[in-house]
């Protein structure tokens, strides 16, 4: 069974073993919003945590995101090359960003898991 | 979002909350930056039927006295003398360097007595509005602080607003009509912001909510963010003061030389003469170009622009995505000597060398009505 975290950038990490599907919350999409351009890194790239994960471009202004843990890029959601839209249309769904091989499960203690982020939401 | 200064509120705050924008800090106020629709759905629903944008920030004021139109040609390098009676003209008060301190839009009233309306960038409108009484003691300026400012763009505005004032329909291009609706006075140019037919509607401030709600009525008329209005402008390749111009770039490196009137060019009297008709004699060093990447990410405000061998000969003034293209679109000033000799033009994005090419402006064609056959 996999395990969702959530970060205070509004980022989600779907753990499944210690791989780590990272995206934008729809909460996240709706204050970007028109996405029309997702630069994401190479496949291979080792990224530290903090480190510029992806470019997320809408029609009027970038935004970064950052990498919320450490680890190895081992896959990009190219279709969002095509399809920048799908961070819109279904942000924790289609719209992920990587998927990154986890340097060190330590780094997943910090993060909020899903009653705290949306409590944390609930504050914004 | 804290905020550091109270921010301003038009009379149709109450307005915006109901349809449920997302409001943005702007020059001051507190506007819409877009509706529940978003950005991308604003922007083509003005291209295709007709859009409703608030923009009371801006600044309005009546500037009246024998020889008004002789004086304000001091500040500003349109042809006023020429101007007839109920017709606008874009133009810029300058400083003595011929650099651009506003662009605004000057309405010849109708009357026997010398009067022009004026209509100014919002984060301008106080030095402006100093600087006209300053320099020209003669004339009164009346700031019309209560009333606000509604623009209606898009293919469908003539027939939304005739239904409020018929006579709209016979209007051209820069033409201004004064109406009466509940016994107010309302003020039509035919102009815009977004390269489409449109109106900018001046009233007063307390029928502004009502005016725009019967406006709604109409299911071609949808409301507007500013997000929208400036990646309409971008694409119409319009300036947006502040960033394409500003006090250091004269109307003649802007490409605005078509706003400086013929007997001026000759005659001059406006500050800044001197560098303008070097200018306008021996050709701009560097010029105000439309710019298409050559890529899928837009390229922003402030890239540098290099030539092939690293040299920076430009610089991005806007730059974003062109929803009605479908791509990246920007602005920029680059060396009039790059710009003949139609070399290739880069960018440094993230670490990536983006080409860029130069494009002709607007990127999308205007569709502005003209009624007669005189030009703006």
């Amino acid at each position: 069974m996999s395990t969702t975290y959530f970060t205070k950038d509004h980022e989600y990490l779907r753990i499944d073993g210690d791989v780590a599907v990272v995206g934008v919350t729809d909460y996240a999409q709706a204050q970007l919003g028109d996405v029309v351009f997702v630069e994401l890194p190479p496949s291979g790239k080792e990224i530290a945590k903090g480190g510029t994960l992806a470019t997320v471009e809408s029609v009027k202004a970038a935004s970064e995101v950052y990498a919320p843990v450490s680890g190895e890029v081992i896959e990009v959601n190219a279709a969002l090359e095509e399809a920048p839209g799908t961070v819109n249309e279904d942000a924790q769904g289609a719209g992920w960003f990587v998927k990154l091989r986890l340097a060190s499960e330590d780094e997943l203690a910090g993060l909020l898991d899903a009653a705290a982020y949306e409590a944390f939401l609930k504050t914004l | 979002m804290d905020q550091l200064v109270s921010l301003r509120k038009t009379p149709l705050y109450d307005f915006h909350r109901r349809l449920g924008a997302r409001m943005t800090a702007f020059a001051g106020y507190e506007l819409p930056l877009h509706y529940e629709r978003g950005l991308v759905a604003e922007h083509l629903h003005t291209r295709a039927h007709a859009g409703l944008f608030d923009v009371s920030h801006m600044g309005q004021a009546i500037v009246a006295g024998p020889g008004a139109a002789r004086l304000l040609e001091t500040l500003a390098p349109a042809d006023l003398l020429g101007l007839r009676a109920q017709r606008t003209r874009y133009t810029q008060l300058l400083n003595d360097e011929g650099g651009i301190l506003d662009d605004l839009m000057v309405t010849r009233l109708p009357g026997r007595d010398e009067r022009f309306f004026l209509v100014v960038n919002a984060a301008t409108k106080a030095q402006d509005f100093a600087l006209i009484e300053q320099k020209l003691p003669e004339l009164s300026l009346h700031a019309q602080e209560r009333r606000a400012l509604l623009a209606l763009q898009g293919p469908a505005s003539a027939a939304a607003l005739a239904p409020l004032s018929p006579e709209v329909e016979t209007l051209g291009f820069m033409d201004w009509r004064a109406f009466d609706y509940e016994g107010a006075g309302v003020y039509v140019t035919r102009s815009g912001y977004t390269g489409e037919d449109g109106f900018e509607i001046s009233l007063p401030a307390d029928i502004a909510e009502r005016f725009a709600e019967r406006l709604l009525e109409n299911p071609e008329v949808a409301p507007i963010g500013l997000g929208a209005r400036d990646s309409l402008r971008l694409e119409a390749g319009v300036c947006l003061y502040g960033h394409d111009i500003d006090s250091s770039t004269d109307p003649v490196e802007a490409e605005l030389t078509f706003t400086i009137g013929r007997r001026r060019r000759v005659e001059g009297g406006f500050p800044g003469f001197d560098r303008i008709a070097r200018a306008l004699r021996e050709g701009p060093t560097r010029r105000r170009v439309g710019l298409l990447p050559q890529d899928k990410a837009p390229v922003r405000e402030g890239a540098p622009l290099l030539a092939a061998d690293g040299a920076v000969v430009g610089r991005v003034t806007s730059g974003g995505f062109s929803p009605s293209l479908q791509r990246p679109i920007a602005m920029g000033y680059v060396a009039a000597n790059h710009v003949e000799s139609r070399k290739p033009l880069f960018t440094d994005l993230r670490g990536r060398r983006v080409e860029l090419a130069i494009a002709a402006l607007p990127f999308v064609p205007h569709r502005y009505v003209r009624q007669n056959k005189e030009t703006a």
